[in-house]
């Protein structure tokens, strides 16, 4: 969520077909970083040391086609969304050789708690089906609770903005127990229900709930009278007024809602896992960490951290297809 | 086809709580709008124009005094009396023609109305910008959208706020022009506050003149020149002179 719109314009190169010399520096930096994988000597028993070496190299190799296709007209403007890429390829190519060097190579950083590369990709390619598992039952998990919680919010949220009576008695409560994390229900959650998924889909929604409801209740609330206005002299029903003027207006509110329930949604969801559920990321994590696999748990943690960005892209693609009325959007 | 209502406004005063204290803004106006009879409210900036205009919409109460249309009193707002906000308020997330079809789609009467909503949009001219965002509009521009979604209504008292107030000279004229063969047309009762005293001259039937806040009535011209009107026309020359007196007259006290 850092550049603005205007920030992309300006990162964005002005003469698409011209020679991309970060390019060639970036396509030579990771053939280099696999030339380092590939020929020091490991400082002990290792696996996948030539797959990682190969795998920098063919990164490398196709960097350098692109630095190459650069040059040429017909492919330059397909490229200019990887040129923006370029300082990046290079300090990661950098950063994966340091990592090698430090952990395989030399040993500088104490092991096991600092895994090498190769072991990390050692777990994607012999533990990728357990892996795969474990996503599939986090967001079996997650989903329903973040879209039941979501769901409820919203209407809750709208039903406080519109009406003052439930806004009377519903604010004081919201006050009170919204800003409670909903890992504080923990406990409580265990108890009551007598599944541990119940229990976690009741605290994964919950913690979705409270953000969408403020959110949503706030944007309503801050609807310019003059729209209502408008739409009264045109002859609107209280029914219009709500679903063509409140919601609309206030959707800008309700996705920022919906962007803070989604992280607190993950966040339940990794705890629940942790303390009771006995699948997805989080049990992975857990069981990795009880096993000393810290490769393992690196590898989940990687996995875990592109699924909640992945969710959230998402939800702002979402966003900017239905918000595109809005202009200055900010771009994730 | 509708035709216009018959507008009374019988000693109708109103204040605003403003700071706690009530701000007087409208003072006993008293007046009557005939089926089809087209006035302009003339008056300083701030003197409760716009304010007498939420009234006759339905919008407000008024604090004193009594409106009735065709002799049944105002307490509410209601579709056959359409107001055109001095603000365009277009919706942001709705297109330019998404904002024009909005009083039909409000009643259920989309279908019955498509082509009295492409007739607006081509009328101010905005045919071209029709799958535009508001944020994609001049200032002017957004105006006009704002008249077309006025004008879609089929009002039996059209209320225009400063319609034209930020439209070039020579777009003004042709506004002009259309506001006035629809007006002929469809003989709905008109209500139109302007700053510019010629614009008045040129449109309406009658013109009040009101006072500094809190507004009276200080004169209520009658134009009997025949349209179309030229704005050099000597009767209408006259008239400028005597309100712009009025006018400034309304200033100094
Ligand atoms: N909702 C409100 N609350 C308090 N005061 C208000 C409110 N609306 C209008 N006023 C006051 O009433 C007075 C008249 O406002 P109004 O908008 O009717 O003026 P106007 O004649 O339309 O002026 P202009 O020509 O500048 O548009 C102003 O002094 C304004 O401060
Ligand atoms: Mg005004």
């Amino acid at each position: 969520m850092s550049a603005t719109t205007l920030g992309a314009g300006l990162l964005a190169p002005s003469r698409p077909a011209t020679f991309w010399p970060t390019g060639w520096v970036a396509g030579l930096a990771w053939i280099a970083a696999a030339a380092a994988i590939a020929l020091l000597p490991d400082a002990d028993d290792l696996g996948r040391t030539q797959a990682l070496a190969a795998l920098a190299a063919g990164v490398g190799g196709l960097v350098l086609l692109a630095a190459f296709g650069s040059s040429v007209p017909a492919l330059a403007l397909r490229l200019a969304r990887l040129r923006e890429a370029g300082p990046w390829l290079i300090v990661l190519a950098a950063a994966l050789t340091a990592w090698e060097l430090a952990t395989a190579k030399y040993a500088v950083l104490p092991r096991p708690f600092f895994a090498a590369p190769q072991s990390l990709l050692e777990v994607f390619t012999d533990d990728y089906a357990r892996l795969g598992e474990s996503v599939w039952h986090s967001l079996l998990l997650v989903l329903p609770g973040y879209a039941l919680g979501a769901a409820i919010g919203f209407l809750f949220g709208i039903a406080m903005g519109w009406s003052r009576l439930v806004g009377y008695w519903a604010h004081p409560v919201v006050r009170l127990i919204g800003p409670l994390p909903a890992t504080a229900w923990l406990p409580v959650a265990f108890f009551a229900f007598s599944s541990s998924r119940g229990a976690s889909t009741f605290l994964i929604a919950l913690a979705s709930f409270f953000p969408v409801t403020v959110l949503t209740w706030s944007g309503v609330s801050a609807v310019s009278k003059a729209y209502y206005d408008v739409a009264r002299t045109m002859g609107a029903s209280p029914w219009f007024l709500v679903r063509k003027v409140a919601v609309p207006a206030a959707m800008p509110s309700v996705f920022v809602g919906l962007f803070m329930g989604l992280g607190a949604s993950f966040s339940v969801l990794v705890v629940a896992e942790m303390m009771g559920v006995k699948a997805g990321l989080g049990w992975y994590m857990q069981w990795a960490q009880g096993w000393a696999a810290y490769a393992n748990m690196y590898a989940a943690l990687l996995v875990l951290a592109l699924m909640c960005s992945g969710a959230v892209t998402l939800l702002f693609r979402l966003r900017d297809r239905l918000l595109s009325w809005q202009k200055g959007l900010v771009r994730w | 086809m509708v035709s216009g209502a018959r507008l009374e406004v019988r000693g109708v005063s109103h204040a605003f709580a403003l700071e706690k204290r009530a701000l007087p803004v409208l003072q006993a106006i008293d007046f009557i709008a005939e089926p089809g009879d087209f006035v302009a409210l003339l008056g300083p900036s701030g003197c409760g124009k716009s304010t007498l205009l939420r009234l006759v919409a339905g919008l407000e109460p008024p604090s004193e005094g009594q409106l009735l249309v065709d002799g049944v009193p105002i307490t509410g707002t209601d579709p056959s009396r359409t107001i055109m906000f001095q603000d365009p308020t277009l919706f942001p997330w709705r297109t330019v023609r998404g904002n024009a079809q909005l009083g039909p789609e409000a009643r259920g009467s989309l279908a019955a109305n498509a082509a009295r909503i492409e007739a607006a949009l081509s009328l101010v001219g905005l045919d071209a910008f029709a799958e535009a965002y508001p944020h994609q509009l001049s200032g002017g521009m957004a105006q006009r959208a704002s008249l077309a979604r006025a004008l879609v209504n089929e009002p039996r008292i059209l209320m225009l706020d400063e319609p034209l107030g930020k439209l070039d000279s020579l777009t003004r004229l042709a506004m002009q022009r259309e506001l006035v063969s629809l007006w002929q047309r469809e003989r709905f009762t008109a209500l139109l506050v302007t700053h510019d005293v010629e614009e008045a001259l040129l449109l309406a039937d009658r013109v009040l003149v009101l006072s500094d806040r809190p507004a009276r009535i200080r004169a209520d011209i009658r134009v009997e020149t025949p349209r179309p009107r030229r704005r050099d026309d000597a009767g209408l020359v006259a008239l400028r002179e005597e309100i712009l007196a009025l006018l400034g007259l309304a200033q100094a006290a």
